[in-house]
């Protein structure tokens, strides 16, 4: 799972006003390269929270993104790259996305997330 | 051999051999990328080259998911299916795949996606697998959270196989109540091997932007028959008119028909013959109202 996905998920469980972000746990990760492609980090930027992305590419131990960012520094070359790898290289194997309100984890495993709500979550 | 719907749930009926099985065979491999091409090209996503994020809902082992990233893609796939996700990751696929209950919703934030297809996968909420499944809480859950997580003037293309007209009503009432515009897009309808439908939706009202293409084979272009999908299960129902032909009045060598003067006659005929025959009125041989 990549943080672009994790930056879109929300705890949907019944009852719960605020599900995002889901805390991102990760007992393993790895890097896969990927193509860097400006025009999709420009369009996606504006939909991205981006306290959510930094908190978790800090789980990851990546910690090279601004503590803000803004659009203005979609010029730079340097700010894209850096985007590009938290949000498309860095994937999760294993570890668990926690609601931030009722403290439910949904674990990952082999880099899919386990999102299926029990019977009373619905 | 029923459709697979009615046989079990869709996280056991594709199982670790169901799910290699689908995911080995050419012919449906085929098929899939075919509908695959055909739901991205109704998505109308704009032609700038930019990619888009895009939601794959039943993504299954990532057939339709391929077709995504093709074309540039990133997407984002859910699945109830362990065993079809697992092979969708065996087969790295680029998209990232979630294991999740459409009927449940589909969790994401407001706003953030760019267009969603579903191949062959929607009718699945129609059936009730589970005591606590009420397929039109999964239907109100499921387009709800749909509408909510697509960005204003987004599409969704749902390719479906329906059962009957009713599934078809039930789901297409569900898309508009969560406040979608749209319609149904139907390829090759006169033939019930390659008759595809696509419930192509938008996010938001209708207007220019959501006028729906025509449907191929429309114009009476012949769909190559090769395709022998497995529609063996999803035949049209066909209507047939109650049209029972009229009980004809009888004709006389002349040309009249055998009006009350003959009835009368006849009558007569078997009095002086000795039979039975009830006395006359003005009931006798009057027109009759017409057979149904």
């Amino acid at each position: 799972m990549r943080l672009l996905t994790h930056n879109m998920l929300s705890c949907n469980i019944k009852g719960v006003t605020n599900g995002f972000p889901l805390k991102l746990e990760a007992d393993k990760w790895v890097t896969k390269e990927v193509d860097l492609n400006a025009d999709f980090l420009r369009g996606i930027f504006p939909k991205i929270e981006w306290s959510a992305l930094l908190a978790a590419a800090r789980v990851l131990g990546f910690a090279e993104l601004p503590e803000q960012a803004d659009a203005s520094m979609l010029s730079s070359d340097d700010f894209l790259r850096r985007f590009h790898h938290a949000l498309l290289e860095l994937h999760v194997e294993e570890g668990a996305l926690v609601c931030p309100e009722t403290g439910r984890k949904f674990p990952i495993n082999k880099g899919i997330p386990n999102m299926l709500l029990h019977e009373d979550e619905v | 051999m029923p459709r697979p719907e009615l046989q079990a749930p869709p996280e056991i009926f594709y199982n670790d051999s169901e799910a290699r099985k689908y995911t080995t065979s050419s012919r449906i491999i085929e098929i899939q990328a075919r509908i695959s091409e055909r739901a991205l090209e109704l998505l109308n996503l704009p032609n700038d080259g930019v990619p888009k994020l895009l939601l794959d809902i039943g993504c299954g082992s990532g057939l339709s998911g391929e077709t995504l990233s093709e074309n540039g893609h990133h997407w984002i796939g859910y699945d109830i299916s362990q065993s079809m996700l697992d092979i969708a990751v065996e087969r790295e696929v680029e998209g990232d795949v979630l294991l999740g209950d459409m009927g449940q919703g589909l969790g994401l934030r407001p706003g953030v996606v760019d267009g969603a297809i579903s191949i062959s996968a929607v009718q699945w909420l129609c059936y009730a697998d589970k005591s606590s499944h009420e397929p039109r809480m999964r239907l109100k859950a499921f387009f709800g959270s749909l509408y909510r997580c697509l960005a204003r003037g987004a599409r969704a293309v749902l390719q479906l196989y329906a059962e009957n007209m009713n599934q078809s009503e039930m789901i297409m009432t569900y898309a508009m109540r969560a406040g979608f515009s749209g319609g149904v897009v139907v390829d090759w309808p006169h033939s019930s091997k390659a008759r595809k439908e696509y419930l192509v939706l938008t996010c938001g009202p209708a207007s220019l932007q959501t006028a729906l293409p025509k449907g191929k084979g429309e114009d009476g272009e012949m769909c190559s028959d090769e395709d022998d999908s497995d529609d063996d299960e999803n035949q049209t129902v066909g209507v047939y008119e109650r049209n029972r032909p009229r009980k004809k009045l009888k004709v006389n060598k002349k040309g009249k028909s055998k009006g009350k003067q003959w009835v009368l006659k006849k009558k007569e005929q078997m009095r002086r013959k000795g039979n039975d025959v009830p006395p006359d009125s003005k009931y006798t041989a009057r027109k009759r109202k017409a057979y149904f």
